[in-house]
């Protein structure tokens, strides 16, 4: 006599028990199937391909009528289960109730709905099921724009469908990078790459505030930010939650998930649950394959066959047509863990392969995957990797030693790449002058005027020979800019502007980093090369920076830091050197001293006192003084026309208004000015990096100056008769020599390189290239001229600056 | 071990750290980019630096003083340089970060 069993959820994990059961015991149940959707099992991963119109639902169908019928199994789909009564053993349906003597519970997931103001809105769309693919597909057939949130798995399957099915697409992702949970910055860079050159826009950092409606339908998504994103539909892919009500309600044990035993067996003897509903040993499951695993276990445990649930590792693989990615095993919470990243910027490939002594615990791969299924062998066998660990990246048919080409990058740019800026030569004009003869530097030079200028770009000119000549070129070696890298400092700036790379993981690809994310000092360089070449687009990023930069302060041998408000032009008051008194007394300030730059240095200030201090400071109307930048300085001053009886010019009122002009900005390295009101200089103008000496008939205008481990004095620039053209040719020379120099070299080291003559070119000769430079000066300075100290000065922000954790206080009380 | 919960994964930026204070000195939790969670004595055995500020790369943080750098998981000064700063067992459950109490209570030798 057959026993009564019935099934709650018709999915692939309770499909694939059943597949199981009737396979080794035919017979052994009458089987009650009941399923909320009106259908049943198919093969919800296949979604995707159904959405993006390459696949209809009646292939992707697991189970139909006539399988169910030939195993007897009675259907009820589109009926839900409103209840369990384990003492009488039935399960009550909509439609009436039924007995059982063994109960699955297959309840899988439901979509986690963020509630946000509107998410009630129609149009407003999960992605779990056929009804909302369907859904879905509607809405594209009607055309318009959709909006995911959500740049995980599902929902860029999601956005890559709706783009094929012709919608304008934008995802909103609230993490720095895509599916950060399989993929680190590198590889969710090259997948938004892909993502982008298809047609979908991606925005990652973007944090959702409400959905906006009209007539009960939604209308558009709004950021945070205040960005508005028009949308016909919204799908909603932030993640799923296992759907344990039924259970729950039953009295079963649950946590996140139906608690499950090593069998698939609920805390009652005679209710199994299994797939994405469950929780095992704290875990809970998205992915198929473990749910197939579980299916073997519950049906084996139905027939009274023992059987053991054991996870395992899982893989993913992202089903975008022309995006492939792989990722698997397992990259947290482990010390003493190794990384070989691998990257062929010309290819657009990435891989990263993570060890644990010599076993391989998880790999990501970007752009070829072919040897992804051989690694997730490697990491589920736990194979000893130690003797192929040097080539093992390169996957299993390596034969040999083949290192990464350092001229990838190179060999990657199109040929309208622009390789030479100041004469705007591209890399196809150069191809076509070594093709026609010039096989020297000079020769290139001559016939191209490519590196003919500030020469910067040389060797780059020269990769592109070594690229068209081979061997037969002996090409000069250069310094890499660190050990991550074989690119020098100047052609990591080049490449950056040519290849328009706006963050990080964007240049350690194309320029093939070998380390996963540089160092401590490329970090620091790459920071800065990007924040100036795309001031609007990229975001500074703290954690490259030293510590000054990050803490706004200098910090002191004894870990404590010094504090520089501004002194515009070192012109003070009362009220604020009052207010600086206050803040020593306030803080236990040990030493007040004047710096070389007329200022005020407040010494020994500790770190979790920094944010106060500056709100007090900032009440007074104090700023930072920036003392710690690799970024303007001071302005120094003498007192000029208004006291001096030798002043030719107000020069006291000139340096405040070139600070006021240059505060906050960024250069390669500290710029420290001065404005001296006669050639007696007093301010010492002639050893700053820009030095303005004033005369009778204008201002002297001098260049490239230090006081530090080198003394040099400066150059004369030009001579010009007006304050205004003052301003506008330090603008345009302080950016050239921000959009131009090398990290850490100051203005003289630059003029060194590029020579006096060709800055002179571009900001004094050229009228309209000294407009352009002070022009693009001024759109980064409408992001920089801030004071950084006010931003973290504000309470939100002060917890921060101080310990996590003071475990000091739990010791006292114990 | 018994371990202790001293705050959330996130109140740790990426590639950045955090302190913990004890009876014995400040204790630094470093976060990598690929986040997993290393605990340091937060003093370069240099000239005392507080590691904690350093910059993050890999699973290596460089000394903000004079550029030592140190394997954060077994606390070994890189390349030419030669020391050693004593790492605490540190963990991430739940997106909580924990670390040994045991082990961080217990007085360090000299």
């Amino acid at each position: 006599m057959a026993q009564k069993l019935v099934v709650i959820g018709a999915g692939m994990a309770s499909g694939r028990m059943l597949e199981h059961l009737f396979e080794e015991a035919p017979g052994a149940y009458d089987v009650t199937l009941f399923n909320a959707e009106p259908r049943g099992n198919y093969n919800r991963i296949m979604l995707s391909p159904v959405l993006s119109g390459e696949k209809t639902y009646e292939e992707i169908v697991t189970h139909d009528a006539a399988w169910y019928d030939a195993n007897h199994v009675t259907c009820r789909f589109g009926e839900r289960v409103t209840g369990i009564d384990r003492a009488a053993k039935v399960v009550l349906g909509e439609n009436g109730p039924v007995s059982y003597d063994k109960l699955v519970i297959a309840t899988g997931s439901n979509p986690f709905i963020i509630p946000l103001p509107g998410h009630q809105l129609s149009g407003v769309v999960a992605y779990r099921d056929l009804e909302d693919t369907n859904a879905m597909i509607a809405a594209a057939n009607a055309g318009g724009r959709a909006v995911v949130i959500g740049g995980g798995l599902l929902g860029l399957e999601a956005a890559a469908g709706l783009q094929m099915r012709g919608m304008d697409v934008t995802v909103v992702h609230i993490m720095g990078h895509l599916m950060e949970r399989q993929l680190d910055p590198s590889a969710g860079y090259l997948l938004q790459k892909a993502l982008e050159a298809r047609g979908i826009k991606v925005m990652c950092k973007a944090d959702s505030q409400e959905i906006l409606g009209e007539d009960g339908r939604v209308k558009a998504l709004l950021l945070k930010d205040g960005t508005e994103l028009p949308c016909d539909i919204l799908v909603m892919a932030v993640g799923i939650r296992p759907n344990t009500l039924l259970g729950k309600e039953a009295g079963l044990a649950t946590g996140r998930g139906i608690h499950v035993d090593d069998a698939m067996v609920t805390s009652d003897a005679d209710i199994l649950s299994l797939g994405e509903c469950v929780e095992h040993n704290g875990q809970i499951f998205g992915l198929v394959a473990p749910l197939y695993d579980q299916a073997k276990i519950a049906a084996k445990t139905l027939i009274g066959e023992a059987a053991i649930y054991v996870p395992r590792e899982v893989s993913t693989k992202l089903k975008v047509t022309g995006c492939d990615l792989f990722s698997a095993g397992d990259f947290a919470e482990a010390e003493g863990r190794e990384d070989i990243v691998f990257r062929d910027p010309g290819r657009g490939v990435y891989k990263r392969l993570v060890l644990e002594g010599d076993k391989l615990v998880g790999a990501v791969i970007y752009g070829d995957t072919t040897d992804g299924n051989w690694f997730f062998g490697l990491i589920k066998d736990g194979t000893d990797i130690s003797e192929m660990r040097d080539t093992l990246i390169f996957g299993p048919n390596f034969q040999g030693g083949a290192s990464s080409d350092p001229l990838a990058a190179v060999a990657a740019l199109p040929p309208e790449a622009e390789i030479c800026g100041c004469n705007g030569v591209c890399k196809g004009q150069i191809v076509a002058a070594i093709q026609a003869g010039a096989t020297t530097l000079d020769a290139v030079k001559a016939e191209t005027k490519a590196s003919a200028s500030c020469g910067t770009c040389a060797n780059l000119v020269e990769q592109v020979m070594a690229l068209t000549l081979g061997d037969v070129f002996e090409r000069p070696t250069v310094q890499p800019m660190c050990k991550c890298t074989d690119h020098s400092h100047e052609d990591v700036r080049l490449l950056i502007k040519s290849k328009e790379l706006k963050s990080m993981p964007a240049v350690m690809q194309e320029l093939g980093w070998k380390t996963p994310d540089g160092c401590h000092s490329c970090r620091p360089a790459l920071n800065y090369y990007l924040l100036a070449d795309w001031p609007l687009e990229y975001k500074d990023d703290r954690q490259a920076r030293f510590v000054n930069e990050r803490n706004h302060a200098n910090i002191q041998k004894d870990g404590t830091y010094s504090v520089v408000p501004r002194i515009w032009g070192g012109v003070t008051t009362a009220a604020e050197l009052r207010a600086i008194a206050d803040a020593a007394d306030k803080y236990d300030v040990p030493m007040l001293k004047f710096t070389g730059g007329q200022r005020i240095d407040l010494l020994g200030v500790k770190k979790e006192d920094l944010p106060a201090m500056w709100a007090d400071l900032n009440d007074a109307g104090l700023v930072s003084g920036h003392a710690y930048t690799k970024g303007l300085r001071t302005v120094k001053t003498c007192v000029g026309t208004e006291f001096c009886r030798f002043g030719t010019q107000d020069s006291t009122g000139l340096g405040i208004r070139l600070e006021k002009h240059l505060w906050g900005s960024w250069t390669p390295h500290k710029l420290k000015l001065a404005v001296t009101g006669c050639p007696r200089n007093c301010a010492e103008a002639t050893c700053k990096d820009i030095g303005i000496v004033c005369v009778d008939s204008g201002y002297q205008i001098h260049v490239g100056g230090a006081a530090g481990m080198e003394v040099k004095e400066t150059q004369l620039l030009t001579t010009v008769a007006t304050e205004d053209e003052v301003m506008e040719i330090v603008s345009a020379f302080t950016q050239l020599y921000r959009e131009n120099a090398r990290y850490l070299h100051r203005i003289y080291k630059w003029l060194d390189k590029v020579g006096l003559e060709w800055t002179r070119e571009q900001v004094v000769d050229d009228l309209e290239n000294r407009r352009a430079l002070a022009e693009r000066f001024e759109i980064s300075q409408s992001v920089y001229r801030t004071d950084p100290w006010a931003e973290h000065a504000k309470p939100s922000e002060r917890a921060k600056w101080g310990p996590i954790a003071d475990l000091t206080i739990a010791e006292a009380a114990e | 071990m018994s371990w202790i919960d001293i705050g959330a994964l996130d109140d740790i930026p990426s590639q950045g750290a955090r302190v913990v204070k004890t009876a014995q000195g400040c204790v630094a939790v470093f976060r990598t980019v690929d986040d997993q969670v290393f605990a340091l004595d937060d003093r370069c055995p240099h000239k005392g630096g507080p590691l904690s500020e350093g910059i993050v790369h890999g699973h290596s943080v460089t000394c903000p003083l004079h550029n030592w750098v140190f394997d954060m998981s077994s606390g070994e000064a890189q390349g030419a340089d030669d020391g050693m700063v004593r790492t605490y067992p540190a963990k991430i459950e739940g997106g909580r970060v924990l670390l040994d109490a045991a082990k961080l209570t217990a007085p360090r030798a000299a």
